[in-house]
């Protein structure tokens, strides 16, 4: 026996006891990483066997092959001959193929038409939300927000209270601001309860959730408050209402107007300043 | 026993004939002739770990309280797919290994595919008569992209949502009909109806996969028809086809490839975590996460979205581009228009209509080449821009600082690439230098019927500036 022989040998009977450690393996339940490595062993061992005996093993051989000639014009011309030979005698040929092209279409275009099955119309479901004037702001368990649950410098994400939580105009995101630090614009300078203010928490930019709040931890030196999206970084101002400070995002962050109702806990003053989560075709004629 | 099984199919089907040929089939010999074999084997590897994967999962939104193996889950309300996503990995024996394996399959699948990619496009593999076949792989890496995406969003894990959340974004960007479209394919407004991930259930294990196989079927017959294509040397012409026969040398090989690759993917399967979905939990729209990183092929995508600035163009009140549409939409739409296009493109400017079975070494055709690397270049520069984060935490260069130059860089880099590929693939071609080889010993006939040498210590290149090199402009 060559060399070479011997050791393909030896694979092959390296791949055997290594499939064998993968049954064992499986039988007495061995963690993965042991059927990793008896399955992808044995897989690897063959493969080296494979390659050696096709390299060193097997007669190696050189074959020069012609290429079989791709085009040939009197095949062709045949070809051609033979189609064109079912339209001799033929009167209307024209308005024929013109039928059969139009009963293709229409079957075409009819059988399209399941598609919309697919989905409702849009309508003004985008954008939408279940936030109306009142409605109470809840946790994720149900229970009612006080403005003194949102601490400065940490954000709460709030619901409306009996909606669905799944729905995407219903997060909110509260966070709490310093009333110097407040610069809500004139016709929103009551949108806030006790400091306390809501953003959708769905970005404008593309639907991910607004989970980051940067908050300043020295204000003499760092940027503002910010609430970011960790998906592309579009970045917005809880202090003057959500605008875009820095991101891809090309809207502002919809604003919820907060109240506090009669126990001082959180309601909506209202609903969204605009359309809530990413923009679409038309996004700014229903913000108008 | 061989002639009788040879007999048993010669009697029914009369092929011997056709497979003696199939035999002694010509392959010619390079490595970078592997890497498509490398996806086709990655492929199989994961329809195997795929069909396994299908008989546990649940493609399904429905609530149940989590009761597996995994302790620290145990008692929270999941969906049904990201419970039996669970139980798989923790519950079923060798499920997690399986996998695993069918998500470095995916991964690795992709890198073939785009690696063998870059292969044909340097070496001039698409022209003519590839042409055909050359958009039929093109229109495989998209799918392949697709059905990736389409994967790993389906076990509902928080990666899963956000991924999806974007792709709901990206599609409702389209101008005019965004929001029609997106509601056929989610049925409502994102999550989307309970119908939704049966769709992209169906869409990941039976439409895509049968329209990749099928279509990898075409591509391996288009390539046997003509045969393969060749590089220059060896006794190689336009004519004919010199290199290892089917049998035994290539099947050998080839054979022992597959069973590399997979051996390769059951390893990083059972050895090295990929995609934990317990580590992440499960999805709601108003959880999310820093640091979170796609899969590596959708990378780029990502990053051309977080560097576009914030504009979204309106007219009339009506929003004519979201934003997305141009990170998630125009610049892969833009990369693959250009991909189709190329064949055409340079047999235009090139004005070469003829046939080619021989290869173009990179340097041979030093404007192409210079394209393709400053394609690459892009795409690599916006892959980077997707990790800019990451790239913050692990070396604090400030995350807006970094936006504003990928922003100039995505433009002026690949210019520089452009310009300092073509001027060294000039060099190279006119020089024939070589980085790993032995510079060729010249031997010249002299008049009196006698050999001389030119001395081979002398590097080619100083040959060629002094005007006594071979010059192999065309």
């Amino acid at each position: 026996m060559r060399v070479p022989e011997r050791i393909v040998l030896a694979l092959l009977l390296a791949a055997t006891a290594a499939a064998a450690t993968f049954a064992v393996a499986y039988a007495l339940e061995w963690s993965t990483q042991v059927l990793g490595l008896a399955l992808g062993g044995a897989l690897v061992a063959i493969a080296a066997a494979l390659i050696l005996a096709g390299k060193r093993v097997a007669p190696g051989e050189e074959v020069t092959e012609q290429r079989p000639k791709l085009a040939d014009p009197a095949e062709e011309r045949q070809l051609e001959l033979d189609i064109e030979r079912a339209g001799e005698g033929v009167s209307r040929r024209g308005v024929l193929l013109g039928g059969a092209a139009a009963a293709g279409t229409a079957l075409g275009g009819a059988l399209v038409f399941p598609v919309a099955s697919l989905g409702p119309k849009p309508g003004d479901r985008i954008g939408s939300s279940p936030w109306r004037r009142g409605t109470r702001v809840v946790g994720e368990s149900g229970g009612r927000i006080a403005p003194d649950d949102v601490k400065v410098g940490t954000f709460v994400t709030g619901f409306p209270d009996g909606a669905d939580q799944r729905e995407l105009g219903s997060p909110v995101v509260l966070v709490r601001l310093r009333p110097d630090d407040l610069e809500l614009p004139s016709d929103r300078s009551d949108w806030d309860a006790e400091g306390v203010v809501a953003f959708s928490k769905i970005c404008t930019h593309a639907g991910c959730t607004i989970n980051l709040y940067r908050y300043p931890l020295f204000p003499a030196q760092s940027p503002g408050p910010a609430l970011v999206c960790p998906c592309h970084y579009s970045t917005f101002d809880p202090a003057t209402g959500g605008n875009r400070i820095f991101g891809p995002a090309g809207r502002a962050l919809p604003q919820l107007p907060l109240a506090l109702d009669d126990e001082g806990l959180l309601v909506a003053a209202g609903e969204f300043s605009g359309p809530i989560g990413p923009s679409w075709w038309g996004v700014r004629k229903r913000d108008s | 026993m061989i002639r009788s099984a040879i007999r048993f199919v010669d009697e029914r089907t009369g092929s011997a004939p056709l497979i003696r040929k199939v035999l002694r089939y010509a392959f010619p010999d390079h490595w970078t002739f592997l890497f498509g074999e490398i996806a086709l084997y990655s492929f199989m590897v994961l329809v195997g770990t795929g069909v396994f994967l299908t008989l546990f999962f649940e493609p399904s939104l429905a609530r149940t309280t989590y009761e597996g193996a995994y302790a620290p889950l145990q008692g929270v309300e999941v969906s049904l797919a990201y419970d039996s996503a669970l139980r798989l990995s923790f519950d079923v024996n060798a499920g997690l290994l399986m996998r695993q394996t069918h998500h470095w399959a995916a991964l690795v699948f992709i890198a073939a595919i785009a690696v063998h990619l870059m292969r044909i496009f340097f070496t001039g593999a698409f022209r003519k008569p590839r042409d055909i076949n050359y958009y039929v792989g093109l229109t495989m890496l998209v799918l392949a992209l697709v059905e990736g995406f389409a994967g790993y969003s389906l076990l509902d894990d928080l990666l899963s949502g956000m991924g999806l959340a974007i792709a709901y974004a990206t599609t409702l960007s389209i101008p005019v009909i965004g929001g029609d479209v997106a509601f056929l394919i989610w049925g409502d407004q994102f999550p989307g109806a309970d119908d939704f991930i049966s769709r992209l259930f169906i869409a990941h294990v039976l439409i895509l996969p049968v329209i990749i196989g099928g279509l990898i079927a075409v591509h391996l017959l288009m390539i046997a028809l003509p045969h393969h294509t060749q590089f220059r040397g060896g006794g190689a012409t336009e004519r004919n086809v010199v290199g290892t026969p089917m049998w035994p040398g290539y099947a050998l090989r080839s054979v022992g490839l597959l069973f590399a690759t997979a051996g390769a993917l059951f390893l990083l399967g059972g050895l090295i975590q990929v995609n934990p979905i317990w580590q992440w939990g499960q999805y709601e729209i108003y959880d999310g996460t820093n640091g979170a990183q796609p899969d590596w092929y959708m990378g780029w995508l990502i990053g051309a979205l977080r560097i576009m600035p914030p504009i979204e163009p309106s007219v009339f009140g009506y929003t004519i581009f979201p934003n997305p549409f141009f990170g998630g939409l125009l610049v892969p739409g833009v990369v693959f228009t250009f991909l189709y296009m190329w064949p055409t493109i340079e047999r235009r400017l090139a004005r070469d209509r003829e046939i080619h079975h021989l290869l173009d070494r990179p340097r041979d055709n030093p404007w192409r080449t210079a394209i393709g690397a400053a394609l690459f270049t892009f795409i690599t520069l916006i892959f980077l821009a997707g990790s800019a984060d990451r790239i913050f935490v692990s070396f604090g260069i400030d995350y807006e600082t970094q936006v504003w130059i990928f922003r100039v860089a995505v433009f002026a880099l690949p210019a520089i690439v452009y310009l300092l590929t073509k001027r060294i693939c000039e060099e190279l071609r006119d020089t024939d230098w070589h980085p790993l080889r032995e510079p060729p010993v010249m031997i010249a006939r002299t008049p009196s019927g006698g050999f001389e040498g030119d001395g081979s210590a002398e590097r080619p290149r100083d040959r060629a500036a002094a005007g006594g090199g071979r010059s192999r402009r065309r």
